[in-house]
């Protein structure tokens, strides 16, 4: 917890993220490479056929999504709490990464639904509580830019953040309700129900999708606090 | 190589949802890295003054 707090302070963070940053983008690159390789060369699935090789962008995009806003809402909680400011920059930059790797699940989803069930859309609970995710992210953004006061913004997006957190575990169960969707395969009590070929660039995908979105996180929050480290020293000695 | 592209028939919805991911992560990766480029700009002409 107080390696954590340490963490928390801009100027520490600027100097650690410095030293991690160029580790995180490579190897989120090795492993996005290393899994569409083989996504590539792994044979058609005897259902599927090669519409399979769209499940090694769908499942790590939506991953990716569903975990950029969990981290979201636990930056939330920490801003509402301790009213860190750190806390606030890593949870308004989450929010337009998520939204982007929520809009590739929904998209990649579709265009895997028209071959597959016959349609690019329905409205079941699985489908629609993951497009509910991506209205909440923009709403969340939009709540952003409405609030001028910086710190008010900061408070009302990180409840909104948490109210909207409820629609998590609502996209994650909805899979056994009513649905076209497939169940669930990988993270099951009997061990993984999908063949080592498609399996390995699953995860590898996965893994590089996660390590893609915390690079490019790291990123962002460093940008916004340059930015507000730049309109501190406006408002200090003004031109 | 029409093997390939035709994807045994599933062509026209592998392909595109390959191109929408790579144009978007690396759209998303270039701006990201502009604006912090500009961040990184605007904050050194001011710490300079």
């Amino acid at each position: 917890m107080a390696d954590m707090f340490a963490l928390a302070n801009p100027k520490r963070f600027m100097d650690a993220s410095a030293k991690f940053l160029p580790w995180l983008a490579l190897s989120a690159g090795a492993a996005l490479a290393a899994g569409l390789v083989l996504g590539f060369l792994a044979p058609p699935d005897y259902q599927q056929g090669t519409t399979v090789k769209i499940m090694f962008l769908h499942v790590p995009a939506a991953w990716t999504a569903m975990m950029a806003y969990g981290l979201m809402a636990l930056a939330s909680i920490f801003s509402l709490i301790w009213r860190h400011p750190l806390a606030d920059v890593a949870a308004k930059t989450a929010a337009p990464l998520g939204a982007l790797f929520t809009a590739l699940g929904l998209i990649t989803g579709s265009l895997w639904g028209r071959p597959m069930w016959g349609t690019y859309w329905v409205w079941d609970a699985r489908l629609t509580s993951f497009l509910i995710l991506l209205f909440l992210y923009l709403g969340y953004i939009a709540l952003w830019s409405a609030i001028e006061d910086e710190t008010r913004a900061a408070r009302a997006a990180a409840i909104l953040a948490l109210v909207g957190a409820v629609n998590l575990p609502i996209i994650e169960f909805s899979v056994n309700w009513h649905t076209l969707h497939q169940g669930e395969s990988i993270l099951r009590a009997d061990g993984p129900q999908i063949a080592s070929v498609f399996l390995w660039p699953l995860g590898l995908t996965a893994l590089g999708y996660t390590l893609l979105f915390l690079a490019l996180w790291t990123v962002r929050i460093r940008t916004e606090i340059l930015e507000r480290r730049t309109r501190t020293l406006m408002l200090a000695e003004p031109q | 190589m029409s093997a390939w592209t035709d994807m045994g028939g599933y062509g026209a919805f592998v392909w595109p949802a390959y191109g929408v991911t790579v144009l978007a992560l690396a759209v998303a990766v270039a701006l990201t890295l502009r604006s912090y480029r500009r961040a990184k700009d605007r904050l050194a002409k001011l710490e300079k003054t």
